[in-house]
This record gives structure tokens, C-alpha cells and sequence, in this order.
């Protein structure tokens, strides 16, 4: 089952879809292990990582991606470019459409910007990150971290925790996990999550204690400091307090928990030292499938198969 | 000069009329109503098929100009008004400058003067520049045209200010029009606050947002004896709170606008920014019980709230394009095909809350009924028609509409302005 032309969220996508990209990651993984890493599937492909918000690990890791996968790259963030200047985002994708890229990777700040764009371009895009809407090659990362470590998704009980409201990791994650049949809860105080998630298919609580309890995978999301300047809770040791995982908090999970994280951590914050870098962390091994991920995503929207084919 | 309006299934709900009559138009005004009329030398229309109703009043448009004629001109949101039928139409202040002074008023009534047959009554700042501070000078603004006053689109934040603006308007006989939200409680909300704007992860504006100022305003109202208009009611709650306080005999009143009666917050799920205004499309919940208000009467009026923006404003991301959406040429088959032909609203509702409501809060002694020596100014529509509408077809400058390319039932065909007949019918097709 193909994936068709463009990534835009893990909303929509079926079980099949999801595993397909789950496996083509799997057969990437190899080829950073090689001493030359890299194969021709994407050479002569225009990939352009269009990033209008800050990010350092997912730029990063599908700038790899791409270069693994041979295709040329130009990087396009908002600091170095007209958007500055206020040129719009059609316009900033109207002309670099003129330069015949095959595909966008773009991150934005506002929800749905993705869907935008898609009239004004031929080219594939990726979405690396809209606001707080979707960001679904974290939650394909995720996936294929669970995956590797779990051995599948039916029946697990999946607890996602934090700043619900403005996460985007968390809707993929959630859109996700529901189609491949994990049961997910998430979790914050009342002023992060916003009403009617439960309608997204999810369990709701501002309970954490009680929400660790059998959880086989946990994954606490990063608490920005300016949501407490913005009066949504009162001091960020009263966050720890509240919704800090520790070690003790931990426990409560199963004993084969994994501790997930999609970076950066705010170590002290929503996460201790001690189990972020204790036996149940796989948050590096997170970073590590990412670029596994993004090239199977690239190389299944953009034909890399069609092209080898071709040579 | 004569004009005879035949055969038409004239709907006149001020004299509880609803049948086939010929109109006599002589001299600009209503001249004789009944059975098969002859007039020798008139101009003959002939209405079979159609209803004939009193001139179309929009109480609630904003025509941009002075200041964002980008926007909108006098003159194109007139045609606009025109082609959807209305033969008048009440602009918001909210211009640059703000229509806070006479000289403003008087300058937006010249201008119209010579923009269109349409007839255009301002409506006053409630404060100075729209601060929410300062009262505008509501006895100068009247005596310059004003037959209103509203902080649309800024709502008056500090409940004194309100207070003391009701009782100041209503001692002059203007009705306070309040766009009724706590933009605290809005925050940085984008949409309506609900399942949708959790999955889409935009920002949510509760309903709350809405109802608390509602409720607020309708103390105010007990407490000054004075009336209050709320603008474009969107939700159950809003629609309660106001059926209450008309039980209790309070001078509210009401409207509601077509987009919040047709469409729910489904259609923002792909980012339109053609579905993004304030207040927000609300649950389908919200939708059917601003119809079942426009229904029993809760709600009086349908106003549109035609709020133009350029291509390139609403080209912008949703959470930073431009709230609002075009509205003067769908209002009516919006109307027909979601109210009148899903039989929600009856025929003489729908026509009393375009005509006798709108006129009887605005004090427009001559409109919203046909009447023999009134000014002759009618609506002619279509419920076997239906209305198709390009970008190519809207009159206004702006074309933020989610409305465009689709087809609806029902659709305008005609209006008389003063006696003057205009035959209508852009993008009207026989079914």
C-alpha cells in the first residue's frame, strides 16, 4: 500500500501504511552502519528543509536522512530568509518552487500551514512540525522505537504526559498508536489539556500517580517555561512536584517500562536525571531511529524505488 | 411613474399577508395592493413563481470604508448589497478613522449617496477610537445619521463603560449593539473550542467567551432599562440566555448570522481561512439551536456581518489571517435552503427577521413592510431557483467566502429600491 505523495500528519493512515514505513526503516537503519553511508536512491532529488520555527534534532536529523539517501539539499530557515523581511509563505514556496525541488520538509508554527502550501507546489511535502497539530515522523520514531523494544503495539498501555494542549508530538503520537491498536492516556494539569480530547480517542486524567500505574511505555513531553508566564501553572518546582517523573514515580509503571522523550529535556523539570539516563530510557535510541524513519519517509514519497529502477 | 409587481406570492408579515397579490408602485411608494391590478402605462414585472417580500434590511455589514477601501469600497459593498438583494444595509463603525464623530457619519452618507441605490445607516462608535473607555458623542453622531451604536469586533471590556453607554444611548433612542465576547476568555482562540480544535491543535475560543458578556449585558439591561442588540448570537448558551431575559421582559434583542446557522466547526478541519471568524463556527449542537432561536424568535434577526478581507490577508496561516467572511450575496439563499426548505424557520419568520425585525430595532418607521404610502422597496426571491456563485460573481473585494463554487437552493431575483426596479439573478439557475 503506497503511501502517496505527502506526509502531512499520522491522521488518516492506515496500519498498513504505518508498518510499511516501520519496515523500509528497519532495512535503512543498516546503511548508517556501513563505513561509506550512503546509497544513490534519491540522487539528483531537490530536498528543501523549509523550517520556520527553530528546531535542532529534527532539522538535523532529516538533513542526514536526506544525505544518506544522496539527495541535495538546501536549507531554508526563517532567520536567514525574506520571511523576516514579511514575505508570506506562498510566496516564500512560490519561489522556491521555481527551483524544481522534489520535496519540502517544513516545520511552522501554525497549525494546518501544510495544507496551505500543497496548491502552490508539484513537489512532496513533509511535515516536520505544525504548531500544535501533527509532527508525524516523531511519532513514526516513536513507533518504531516501541516496535524494536515491545515487539508490537496490541494491547499496550501507552501514557503520554505533559504540555497536552501545545504538543503536536502528542496528536500524531495519539493518531497513531489508536490505528495500530495500543491504548494511550494522557496526562497534565487541567490547564494543558484542552477540553474534548477524549474525543481524539485517549483517556484523559490529571492524576499522573495514578496514571503510571501498568503503563509499558511512557512518554513525558518537554514543559516550556514560558507556558508558566503565561499563568497555566504556578511555578515550574510546583510542576516537578506535580508531574516530575522519578524514579520512585517510575515504579509505579511496569517493570519493563520504557521511558520515552521527544527532546529536548528540561532535566529537572518533567524529568529526572536518573531515569532519563536510567535502564528504562530509550530516548537515544529515539534520536537514533529518527533518521532511519526520515529516510523511509523520503524514499517512499519521493519513488526513490522508481529511480534505481531507471539506472 | 408606475411599476407593477404581478403574481407574485407576496409575504408581508407585518399584516400577516401570504399570498398571490399584485403590488402597484406609483411615485416611489406603495400605491395599491390586491387581486390582479390593471394599471394602464405601468412597467409590468411579472413575479409568478416568486416571493414578494418588504425590502431586505442587513443590520450588520462592514463596508470598510473610510480607511480599508482594499477591503471594501462604500460603492462595491453596495453593489454587493444590491446583488444579494438587500435594499438596505447598516455599516460598522470599526473604519479608520473609526466612525466615532459626525464628520465620519456624514462622510460615509455622502459617500454612499453616490455609490448605489441601497440605502446605508451608520452605526456609531460606542467609545472614542473604539478604546472601550471614552463615550463617542452619541447625540452628534444621530443628528448626523446614526441609528445605532457598537464596539463591534472590540468589545466594551469594563461593564461601567457599558453601563453608562446603554444609558446614554438609549436616552437618545439608540440601541447599543454589542459584540458580545470576553476577549480574555478568547485568549489566543482561534476557532471554537471543542473535539475539532483539539485534533487540529489551534487554539480554542469556548463558548463561554460568548455567553458571559451575553449575560452581562443583559444585567446591564435590567439594571439601566435601557435596550441592548446582541450581534451574531452563535451559541445554545447564548441563544438560552437571551430567550430568558425576553421572557422577563427585557428590551434584548438579537441576531444571527447565515454562517453560523449553515455551517459547525467541521468546516475549518482543512484549515480555510474562509471559516475562521469572530465569533467562531460553533458544534453542530450551537448550529441548531441558533436556527431553533431564529425559529421561535429568540433570535430576531438575520444580519450577515459581511466582514470583506484581501486575497492576500486571508492567504495567510489560520491562526493569523484575518477573522471574518463576505456574506451579502449568500445571506438569502443561505436562508431559503437551510431555514425555509429544511422547514426550520417558516417563510414568514425568515422574511420578518430580514425586514420588521432589523427595521424595528434600527427605529426605521418607513421599512420592513409593505404598506400602502411607504417608500416602495421590496425583495424578490426564488425558492426553486438556486444560486451558484464564482469569485467571478462576487461584487465585493473581497472573496473570503466559504460559500463560493457550490451550488444553493434558492437565490434572489429582483429588488425595487424607492420604485426603482432592479432585476437580479448573478449565478441563478432555473433548479
Amino acid at each position: 500500500m503506497s503511501l502517496g505523495k505527502h506526509l502531512l500528519g499520522t491522521e488518516g493512515l492506515t496500519a498498513e501504511q504505518i508498518t510499511e514505513i516501520l519496515d523500509t526503516a528497519d532495512n535503512m537503519r543498516e546503511i548508517g552502519t556501513r563505513s561509506v553511508k550512503k546509497v544513490p536512491a534519491l540522487r539528483g532529488k531537490l530536498v528543501v528543509n523549509l523550517f520556520f520555527e527553530a528546531s535542532t534534532r529534527t532539522r538535523s536529523s532529516f538533513e542526514i536522512a536526506e544525505k544518506r539517501l544522496s539527495a541535495d539539499t538546501l536549507n531554508f530557515s526563517a532567520s536567514t530568509s525574506a520571511v523576516k523581511k514579511g514575505e508570506s509563505l506562498v510566496d516564500t514556496v512560490l519561489n522556491i518552487e521555481r527551483m524544481q525541488p522534489d520535496c519540502y520538509v517544513m516545520r511552522h508554527a501554525s497549525p494546518g500551514s501544510h495544507h496551505m502550501i500543497l496548491p502552490h507546489t508539484k513537489a512532496s511535502v513533509v511535515n516536520a512540525g505544525d504548531g500544535a497539530h501533527e509532527h508525524p515522523t516523531q511519532a513514526l520514531l516513536d513507533a518504531l522505537t516501541i516496535r524494536q523494544k515491545k515487539g508490537g503495539f496490541k494491547g499496550l498501555d501507552v501514557l503520554i504526559c505533559g504540555d497536552i494542549a501545545h504538543s503536536r508530538v502528542v496528536r500524531s503520537n495519539i493518531h497513531l498508536l489508536n490505528t495500530m491498536g495500543a491504548k494511550v492516556t494522557v496526562c497534565g494539569p487541567a490547564t494543558l489539556l484542552p477540553p474534548k480530547m477524549e474525543s481524539l480517542g485517549v483517556r484523559v486524567t490529571t492524576d499522573f500517580e495514578e496514571a503510571l500505574k501498568k503503563k509499558d511505555v511512557v512518554m513525558m513531553l518537554r514543559m516550556q517555561l514560558e507556558r508558566q508566564q503565561h499563568g497555566l501553572f504556578p511555578t515550574l518546582l510546583e510542576y516537578y512536584k506535580t508531574y516530575g517523573l522519578t524514579k520512585e514515580r517510575l515504579q509505579r509503571a511496569r517493570k519493563d517500562v520504557i521511558l520515552m522523550h521527544p527532546g529536548p529535556m528540561n532535566r529537572g523539570v518533567e524529568i529526572d536525571s536518573e531515569v532519563a539516563d536510567g535502564p528504562s530510557s530509550v530516548i537515544l535510541d529515539q534520536v537514533e531511529n529518527g533518521v532511519s524513519i526520515r529516510m523511509a519517509v523520503l524514499y517512499l514519497l519521493l519513488g526513490g524505488g522508481e529511480n534505481e529502477a531507471s539506472h | 411613474m408606475k411599476l407593477l409587481i404581478k403574481n407574485g406570492r407576496v409575504v408581508n408579515p407585518a399584516a400577516q399577508t401570504d399570498d398571490i397579490l399584485d403590488i402597484l408602485i406609483e411615485n416611489g411608494k406603495f400605491a395599491r395592493m390586491g387581486k390582479k391590478i390593471a394599471a394602464a402605462g405601468a412597467k409590468t414585472f411579472n413575479a409568478a413563481g416568486m416571493v414578494v417580500a418588504p425590502g431586505f434590511i442587513d443590520m450588520h455589514v462592514h463596508l470598510r470604508e473610510p480607511g480599508f477601501e482594499r477591503k471594501e469600497t462604500i460603492a462595491t459593498g453596495l453593489a454587493a448589497a444590491l446583488a444579494g438583494g438587500f435594499t438596505a444595509v447598516a455599516c460598522m463603525p470599526n473604519t479608520d478613522p473609526v466612525n466615532d464623530s459626525g464628520a465620519v457619519t456624514r462622510y460615509i452618507l455622502d459617500r454612499a449617496k453616490t455609490a448605489g441605490h441601497v440605502a446605508v445607516f451608520p452605526i456609531g462608535a460606542v467609545t472614542k477610537g473604539l478604546e472601550g473607555k471614552e463615550l463617542a458623542p452619541y447625540a452628534e453622531m444621530k443628528g448626523a445619521g446614526v441609528r445605532a451604536v457598537s464596539d463591534d469586533g472590540m468589545p466594551v471590556a469594563n461593564a461601567g463603560v457599558m453601563r453608562r453607554a446603554m444609558e446614554y444611548a438609549g436616552s437618545l433612542g439608540l440601541v447599543v449593539i454589542d459584540h458580545a465576547e470576553d476577549k480574555n476568555l478568547t485568549g489566543s482562540g482561534v476557532m471554537h473550542e471543542g473535539a475539532m480544535s483539539a485534533r487540529l491543535g489551534l487554539p480554542g475560543v469556548p463558548a463561554e467567551s460568548e455567553t458571559v458578556m451575553i449575560e452581562r449585558d443583559i444585567a446591564l439591561a435590567r439594571l439601566t432599562g435601557m435596550a441592548v442588540h446582541i450581534a451574531h448570537v452563535s451559541t445554545r448558551l447564548g441563544v438560552e440566555a437571551v430567550r430568558r431575559a425576553k421572557d422577563q421582559g427585557l428590551r434584548v434583542t438579537a441576531e444571527a448570522t447565515p454562517h453560523h446557522f449553515s455551517l459547525n466547526d467541521e468546516a475549518v478541519r482543512e484549515f480555510s481561512t474562509s471559516a475562521k471568524m469572530a465569533p467562531p463556527l460553533r458544534s453542530e449542537e450551537d448550529r441548531k439551536a441558533v436556527v431553533k432561536g431564529l425559529a421561535d424568535g429568540t433570535l430576531d434577526v438575520i444580519a450577515t456581518d459581511h466582514a470583506p478581507h484581501t486575497y492576500e490577508e486571508k492567504l495567510l496561516e489560520f491562526d493569523r489571517a484575518p477573522n471574518g467572511i463576505i456574506g451579502l450575496q449568500t445571506a438569502v439563499p443561505l436562508a431559503i435552503e437551510n431555514l425555509v426548505l429544511k422547514k426550520k424557520v417558516s417563510l414568514a419568520r425568515m422574511v420578518d427577521a430580514f425586514t420588521g425585525a432589523p427595521a424595528c430595532i434600527l427605529g426605521l418607521g418607513n421599512r420592513g413592510r409593505i404598506e400602502v404610502g411607504l417608500p416602495a422597496n421590496l425583495t424578490l426571491f426564488s425558492l426553486e431557483q438556486t444560486t451558484f456563485l464564482t469569485p467571478d460573481d462576487i461584487k465585493s473585494l473581497g472573496k473570503n467566502s466559504p460559500f463560493l463554487n457550490r451550488k444553493i437552493k434558492g437565490a434572489v431575483t429582483a429588488s425595487v429600491i424607492a420604485g426603482k426596479l432592479n432585476v437580479l439573478g448573478i449565478g441563478t439557475a432555473a433548479k
